[in-house]
C-alpha cells in the first residue's frame, strides 16, 4: 500500500444534526471507501467551523488566530484533498463559511483538490454552490472537482444524490492520487505571489535575488533610459 | 540594554469617564509622560507619526526637540517615522536638526505606515509602499553621509549637488532602526546597512517574528557588521501593571475592550495568552518580558506601549512609576545576567562617535561662504577636498 493521503472536511453546518455535515460525511466516507478499494488509505480530519466561531471575530478584525484556528490551518496545510461544505442561508453561502476561507492566506490551498458541497431548504438555491462557492475557490486556486454537490430537502430521498456523491468522490480521489498540488508546489510555486510567512506559515523561503532585494541593498529598480547607460554622467 | 516607552499618539475617549481629551490636553499630557519616563529611570521615549485624527503626532521632531529640552538623559526616538510619505530630504534635515538640539540623544525608527488614505495625501501610492520605503532610505542614508549628493530614483525628483543641512552632529548620522513585522526586504535593508531592526511585538505568532529577526541577524553577519549575536534588535511590548494580578486586570479591562488596536475581537485573556501583552502584577510582567529574550535572543531596546486606548494621564504616570520603579530594575538585572558577553550594547551617539573616530576629535563641518549652489565646484565645506567636484545626474 502506498503512503496514506489526508482528507480534510470543512463543515460550516452549525446545527446538530446538520444536513450539511451529513452531506460532507457521506462524501468523505465515499472518498475513504474508494481510496480503500484502490489500495490507498485516506485519513480524515474534520473541521467543524462552529468550533472556530468564537475565534472568528479576532481573525477577521486583526488576523489574530486562536488555538482552534491554528489547528484548522495546520490541518489544511497538510491536506491532500478537501471537502468544503456549507449551508445556504438567504440565497447565499453561510457567512461563517465565507469568513473562514476569506481570512486564510491566499496561497494556503493552491492546487489542492476540493469538493464543493452545499445544502439548502429549497432547490431554488441550487446554483449557489457553482456561482458563489466555485468563484471563491477559484480565487484560492484550489483544484475544484467538476461535480459539485448540492442537496435541498427533497434531494435526501432521491437516489440521484448518492450518484453525484459517488462521482464527486471519485473525481476527488483521482485528483488526490495525481499529486497535482505537490507538483505545483515543487515546480511552479515561485510563480505565485507569496507573502513571507504565508501558506499557513510554511512560506519562509526568501528570494535574495529579487528586484526589491536589490533595492533594499542600495541598488536601483529604475530602468535605464535609452542613451543614458547606468552610471553615465 | 535600553528600556523605554512608545506612544502611537492616539486621542481616544476614556471609556470610564466618557471624555475624549482635546488635542491640546493630550499633547500637554504626552510631554508630561515623556518627562516622567526619564524621572522613573527609563532610557527612551518614542512617538509615532500619523496624519489623520484621532492622532496628534504629525510632527515628531518638534515634539521630540521639546522633550529633549526638558530632559537630560532620555533618548528621544520615533515609532515610527514614515519613510514612505515623507520626503527623505526632509527627514534628513529635520532629524539632523533634532540630533543637534538634543545633543545626540536621539535616533529614529522607520516604518512604512499602513493607513492607505495617507499615501495619496502626500502624492504617493500604497501599492508602491515597499519599493518607496527602500528607495527613500537608500537616499536618506547617503544624505547623512555625503556632503553633496547627486541622486536619481523612481519616486522623488532627482537631486543635483544637494547638501542636506545641518550635517549630522559630529558628522555621525543618527542611528536608524527599521521597523517591520512581515517584510524580509526591510530586514535585509537593515542588515545591509548595519542598522537596527525593530519588531513591534504587539501581535504574534512569535515564530513569525523570530524567523524575521533570525534572518536579520544572519544577514547582519553576512554583510560583515559583526556576528549574528551582535546585531541590533529592538522589541515592542505592552504591559499593564497592577499591585496584584486581579487589580491589573480589573483596571485595564475597560481600556482593552475599547482599544481600537485590538479590533474588539479577542478577550483580554485570549490576547494575553497568545501575544506579548501582559496584564498583571509586577512579577507577572517581569516574567512575560523575560520570555522575549528567551525567544528572540539578546536584544538592545525594549519599548512598552503604555499610554493608549484613552487611559487618563494620571493612570499612565502611575504605570510609569511601576514600570520604572519596580519592573525595569529587575529586568535590567536579570537580562544582564543572561546576556551573552558577545552581544552588542545599545547604540548611543557616544558609542557611534567612538566607533567612527576612536579617540580623535570628531569632524565639525564649517561651510564655505554662500556661492548660491552646490552644483558646480567642490564641496561646500571648508575641510573637504577641493578636487572632488559634484556632477549632474543624467536625467
Amino acid at each position: 500500500m502506498t503512503a496514506s493521503l489526508s482528507l480534510v472536511v470543512v463543515n460550516a453546518g452549525v446545527s446538530d444534526p446538520s444536513s450539511t455535515k451529513l452531506l460532507a460525511d457521506r462524501a468523505s466516507a465515499r472518498v475513504r471507501a474508494l481510496g480503500q478499494a484502490r489500495g490507498r488509505e485516506i485519513t480524515t480530519t474534520t473541521i467543524d467551523l462552529r468550533d472556530v466561531l468564537p475565534e472568528l471575530p479576532a481573525a477577521l478584525a486583526s488576523q489574530h488566530f486562536g488555538e482552534r484556528f491554528t489547528r484548522a490551518i495546520a490541518a489544511l496545510v497538510d491536506a491532500d484533498g478537501i471537502i468544503a461544505a456549507a449551508p445556504v442561508y438567504k440565497a447565499g453561502v453561510s457567512g461563517l463559511f465565507t469568513s473562514f476561507f476569506q481570512v486564510l492566506d491566499n496561497d494556503l490551498l493552491i492546487g489542492k483538490p476540493t469538493v464543493l458541497a452545499a445544502t439548502a431548504g429549497t432547490a431554488r438555491h441550487a446554483l449557489v454552490v457553482d456561482e458563489e462557492m466555485r468563484s471563491l475557490f477559484a480565487y484560492l486556486r484550489t483544484l475544484t472537482v467538476p461535480t459539485s454537490l448540492f442537496a435541498a430537502t427533497e434531494d435526501w430521498r432521491d437516489k440521484a444524490l448518492m450518484g453525484r456523491i459517488d462521482r464527486a468522490a471519485l473525481e476527488l480521489v483521482l485528483l488526490m492520487e495525481s499529486g497535482f498540488a505537490k507538483a505545483v508546489r515543487d515546480e511552479s510555486w515561485q510563480h505565485y505571489p507569496h507573502e513571507f510567512g504565508s501558506a499557513g506559515g510554511t512560506q519562509t523561503g526568501i528570494d535574495l535575488e529579487s528586484d526589491l532585494m536589490r533595492l533594499a541593498t542600495g541598488g536601483s529598480t529604475r530602468t535605464n533610459k535609452p542613451g543614458h547607460p547606468e552610471g553615465a554622467p | 540594554m535600553q528600556f523605554g516607552i512608545m506612544s502611537v499618539s492616539d486621542i481616544t475617549r476614556d471609556p470610564i469617564s466618557g471624555v475624549t481629551p482635546t488635542e491640546a490636553e493630550r499633547i500637554a499630557n504626552i510631554v508630561a509622560i515623556a518627562v516622567k519616563a526619564e524621572e522613573v529611570g527609563l532610557d527612551a521615549f518614542a512617538i509615532g507619526e500619523h496624519h489623520n485624527p484621532p492622532f496628534f503626532s504629525s510632527s515628531p521632531t518638534t515634539l521630540l526637540a521639546h522633550v529633549a529640552a526638558l530632559t537630560e538623559r532620555l533618548i528621544v526616538t520615533t515609532s515610527t517615522t514614515l519613510i514612505t510619505t515623507n520626503d527623505p530630504v526632509r527627514i534628513a534635515e529635520e532629524y539632523a536638526m533634532l540630533q543637534h538640539l538634543s545633543g545626540g540623544r536621539m535616533d529614529l525608527m522607520l516604518g512604512r505606515g499602513n493607513t492607505a488614505p495617507v499615501y495619496p495625501w502626500f502624492g504617493q501610492d500604497i501599492r508602491q509602499g515597499l519599493p518607496l520605503a527602500l528607495e527613500n532610505y537608500n537616499l536618506l542614508h547617503r544624505l547623512w553621509r555625503e556632503d553633496v549628493v547627486d541622486w536619481e530614483g523612481s519616486f522623488r525628483t532627482p537631486l543635483q549637488g544637494f547638501t542636506s543641512v545641518p550635517r549630522p552632529l559630529d558628522d555621525v548620522p543618527p542611528f536608524v532602526w527599521h521597523g517591520s513585522i512581515r517584510t524580509p526586504e526591510i530586514a535585509e535593508q537593515a542588515a545591509f546597512y548595519g542598522n537596527g531592526y525593530f519588531a513591534n511585538n504587539i501581535f504574534w505568532p512569535k515564530d513569525h517574528y523570530k524567523r524575521l529577526i533570525d534572518f536579520y541577524r544572519q544577514r547582519f553577519e553576512h554583510y560583515g557588521h559583526g556576528t549574528a549575536k551582535q546585531a541590533i534588535v529592538g522589541l515592542g511590548g505592552q504591559a499593564f501593571i497592577g499591585k496584584t494580578s486581579q487589580e491589573a486586570k480589573a483596571q485595564f479591562r475597560p481600556y482593552f475592550d475599547e482599544a481600537p488596536v485590538y479590533g474588539h475581537g479577542p478577550t483580554m485573556e485570549e490576547f494575553s495568552q497568545t501575544t506579548p501583552l501582559s496584564v498583571g502584577s509586577v512579577q507577572e510582567v517581569i516574567d512575560k518580558t523575560l520570555t522575549f529574550q528567551e525567544t528572540f535572543g539578546d536584544y538592545q531596546r525594549q519599548l512598552f506601549l503604555v499610554d493608549h486606548a484613552g487611559m487618563p494621564v494620571g493612570m499612565v504616570l502611575d504605570q510609569l512609576e511601576l514600570l520604572g520603579g519596580e519592573v525595569v530594575p529587575v529586568l535590567r538585572r536579570e537580562l544582564d545576567k543572561r546576556r551573552d558577553p558577545e552581544a552588542a550594547e545599545a547604540p548611543t551617539h557616544a558609542s557611534l562617535v567612538k566607533a567612527k573616530y576612536g579617540g580623535a576629535e570628531p569632524r565639525q563641518p564649517r561651510p564655505n561662504a554662500n556661492r548660491g549652489d552646490n552644483v558646480t565646484g567642490s564641496s561646500p565645506y571648508q575641510d573637504s577636498d577641493a578636487e572632488v567636484t559634484a556632477s549632474y545626474p543624467a536625467l
